[in-house]
């Protein structure tokens, strides 16, 4: 299939470029950037004036609820949504039930992906079976079943010695491993940040200190055994100074933070607003701000939606019995631009292309020919809500169901092919 | 996104009792007021005045508590209501229904009011935003979050002793971290005006950033009683009292315990006042429980008063 995209303007979060030009595209590659390639005919035109053209969106974190919580999402319903987000990769952690840490699994996730041919989807396999946090799974099978890194979701590993020899073995065949810094023992009970908010509703807390104990032994772990390590969904501002340090102590370690808490605070917990019960908890201000300030300065690489489709009766509680997580697949790209506001528009959306595709190991997305067309082709100046009805994904919980949020997607291309037309949309 | 407070209506009259925190001084005193007119209703012969005949209070615990649901049962009976008690801990809930479905269908059986206790913070909250316009929630304690009524029915008892809340000086000693009967006491006492409200306990009992509600931090009870009008003592839970956050009952007592010695360190005059039910030995010596300062069986009186002057309050409002 050949496409011409015509008068789009031309963001390359790689090469820091936008300009308006025209793009052709043939046989799943960028073809050409400005004039045709020599007898190119177009099969589709599409009318990209006024549009931003984007590499697609890296989504570091979806869960797509498949196989074991059917009732909350599936494939269908959350690769649907991802599209439409603009988002043409995610990667998705191994919580489901049956967790991710048999081969066959995989397969059968990828299978089923594939067919569905709407985003990629890269599976992390479980670093310990069942994610008990006992035995190692097979590493080297499940990679060569796809997974592009090993981890614990949510489930706690409280076994150093575990967590230790899980990173030698997976260093020694150079496969990196996903963790979430959170000590288990320290946030037993909590629901929200151990602070003002907390004391305020006589919420149980969770202190800043679960994440930076456990991120402490990660990092120190990490270096012993020589692991590739990524962090994920930092909350602290401590957590992002520990990270910094490492970096700058040349540690090969790459991390990232949820689109929820570059943008929420404890704050918009509110009157037990439940829509905010999320893990990590939403921390204080000035974590907040050190999260935004981390993703600027490039200590975190990749801001991810944290997706995770909640059924209603799960927040329809009061809020330490509610459900954890929010919907965001659909709101990643709004969620970006706010957060680069002030910036140019390459600078915002790095955190979800180059940022996150640096995470996976890929090649960093660019618009020069010769790259795969994964395309996101966005309105900047469309304002919408993220209402249920407005919603594709099967949850329909989001903190910022009545924000007024900034750029909505138009076109999403994958692999040359037209994957999602806003004309369909609802 | 600053929402809305959910208890308050349009014009800024109380629609729930859900917390002390966000109301005006004026709707405090309008509830110590109304409750002072119905003390002398209380010490009637016939104790009853018909403001809530016909309407029906339901009494929604989640949580059990004799004593509480005891109180707002004879506040509403005294108010002329009908009251149906309903004891949901050992019923609905256990048999898979929801919170918001219970009260979905007591609320088509016609229900006024709803008294509600539950072991989470927040229930109320949500309880009030899911009732019909025509139905008030009284939050009768939840989870670590409120208290409201016992919070006013502990200013109305200071007000009582110590008429002028603006030169008193309060303490308020013990587990500060699981009460909510604290959290309530505090919001009543800074939004009185008291300029100096005190909390004294271990930094194990103590939420982090407490002082961001206007109070002063003690870990020494000596210096926290020193000069005090009020000491109002709160109840150690017994699960609390052997394990990570205290070694003992015993070394709590010697530390933290209200004893004739401490008590004297305060003002010759100063009240002391306790939520109930009391650990004697634990929290409060007998001496001064039982002492000529303490005013804890006074404080269950008023209870009733300012239980019907909510209610009244709220009825009248619609």
């Amino acid at each position: 299939m050949k496409l011409h995209i015509r008068s789009g303007r031309l963001v390359d979060p790689t090469l820091g470029t936008d300009a308006v030009a025209d793009l052709f595209i043939a046989d799943g590659l960028i073809a050409a950037v400005g004039a045709p390639p020599p007898g190119f005919v177009a099969d589709r035109v599409i009318d990209a004036a006024g549009h931003v053209v984007c590499p697609g969106l890296v989504d570091l974190s979806v869960r797509l609820r498949e196989p074991g919580f059917e009732f909350r999402a599936t494939l269908d319903s959350e690769l649907a949504a991802a599209v439409s987000g603009g988002i043409t990769r995610i990667v998705c952690p191994p919580d489901t039930d049956p967790p991710l840490d048999e081969p066959g699994l995989v397969e059968m996730l990828s299978r089923r992906a594939a067919s569905l041919a709407l985003a990629r989807v890269h599976p992390l396999g479980a670093l310990t079976h069942g994610l008990g946090g006992e035995r190692l799974t097979g590493m080297v099978e499940l990679s060569e079943a796809g997974c592009v890194g090993f981890s614990q979701g949510d489930a706690p590993l409280s076994d150093q010695q575990v967590l230790m020899r899980a990173m030698a073995y997976a260093s020694t065949f150079d496969l990196p491993v996903w963790l979430r810094p959170q000590e288990e023992s320290l946030a037993r009970g909590g629901v929200a940040h151990d602070g003002e908010v907390a004391t305020r509703l006589g919420l149980p807390g969770i202190p800043a200190v679960a994440e930076t104990v456990a991120l402490a032994g990660i990092l120190l772990l990490a270096r012993a055994t020589g692991v590739r390590v990524h962090i994920c969904r930092l909350s602290t501002a401590e957590g992002v100074e520990m990270v910094r340090r490492a970096r700058a102590d040349g540690m090969r370690l790459t991390c990232d933070v949820s689109a929820l808490h570059v943008h929420l605070s404890e704050m918009d917990i509110g009157y037990f607003d439940a829509r905010c019960r999320l893990s990590p908890p939403l921390r204080s201000g000035r974590d907040r701000a050190a999260l935004a300030r981390g993703l600027q300065d490039g200590t975190i690489d990749a801001m991810c939606s944290d997706h995770t489709p909640v059924d209603d009766d799960g927040k329809q509680v009061p809020f330490a019995e509610a459900a954890t997580g929010a919907t965001g697949i659909e709101t990643l790209l709004s969620l970006a631009l706010r957060a680069g506001e002030g910036g140019s528009l390459a600078q915002a959306l790095a955190p979800v292309t180059t940022g996150p595709s640096r995470a996976l190991g890929l090649p960093a997305p660019t618009l020069a020919p010769g790259a795969i067309a994964d395309l996101c082709i966005f309105d900047p100046d469309h304002w919408w809500k993220p209402s249920p009805a407005a919603l594709v994904s099967s949850g329909k919980s989001t903190p910022f169901a009545d924000y007024e949020l900034r750029g909505r997607t138009v076109h999403t291309i994958i692999d040359g092919r037209p994957v999602f037309d806003a004309g369909t949309r609802a | 996104m600053a929402a809305h407070n959910p208890q308050l209506g349009p014009d800024g009259e109380l629609r729930h009792l859900l917390s002390i925190e966000g109301l005006p001084r004026a709707t405090l005193m309008q509830i110590l007021d109304t409750a002072r007119s119905f003390v002398s209703v209380t010490e009637r012969e016939i104790k009853k005045v018909p403001l809530l005949r016909g309407k029906s209070v339901f009494n929604l615990f989640f949580e059990s508590s004799t004593r509480t649901r005891t109180t707002f049962e004879i506040a509403a009976k005294r108010l002329s209501a009908d009251v149906v008690n309903l004891n949901i801990a050992t019923s609905s809930q256990s048999k898979g229904e929801t919170l918001l479905d219970t009260v979905a269908n007591l609320s088509a059986m016609h229900a006024d009011m709803f008294v509600v206790r539950h072991a989470s913070s927040g229930a109320p909250h949500l309880i009030a935003r899911h009732v019909g316009p025509e139905i008030h929630v009284i939050n009768a304690g939840d989870g670590r979050h409120a208290h409201p009524t016992q919070g006013l029915l502990d200013v109305y008892t200071i007000r009582h002793y110590k008429p002028e809340f603006s030169n008193l000086t309060v303490a308020i000693v013990g587990d500060l971290l699981h009460s909510r009967v604290a959290r309530s006491e505090i919001h009543a006492l800074t939004t009185l005006g008291v300029p100096e409200v005190r909390v004294v306990g271990p930094r194990t009992l103590m939420p982090p950033d407490i002082e961001k509600l206007g109070v002063r931090v003690f870990h020494d009870m000596n210096e926290g009683l020193r000069g005090v009008d009020v000491v109002m003592m709160l109840r150690l839970q017994n699960e609390r009292m052997n394990g990570a956050l205290l070694p003992s009952s015993q070394e709590y007592f010697r530390s933290y315990g209200l004893t004739p010695a401490r008590l004297a360190l305060a003002k010759p005059d100063a009240i002391v006042m306790h939520p109930g039910p009391m650990n004697r030995g634990v929290e409060i010596d007998s001496e001064v429980a039982d002492g000529p300062q303490s005013v804890i069986l006074p404080q269950v009186t008023f209870g009733i008063a300012v239980r019907m002057a909510v209610m009244a309050i709220l009825a009248g409002n619609g």
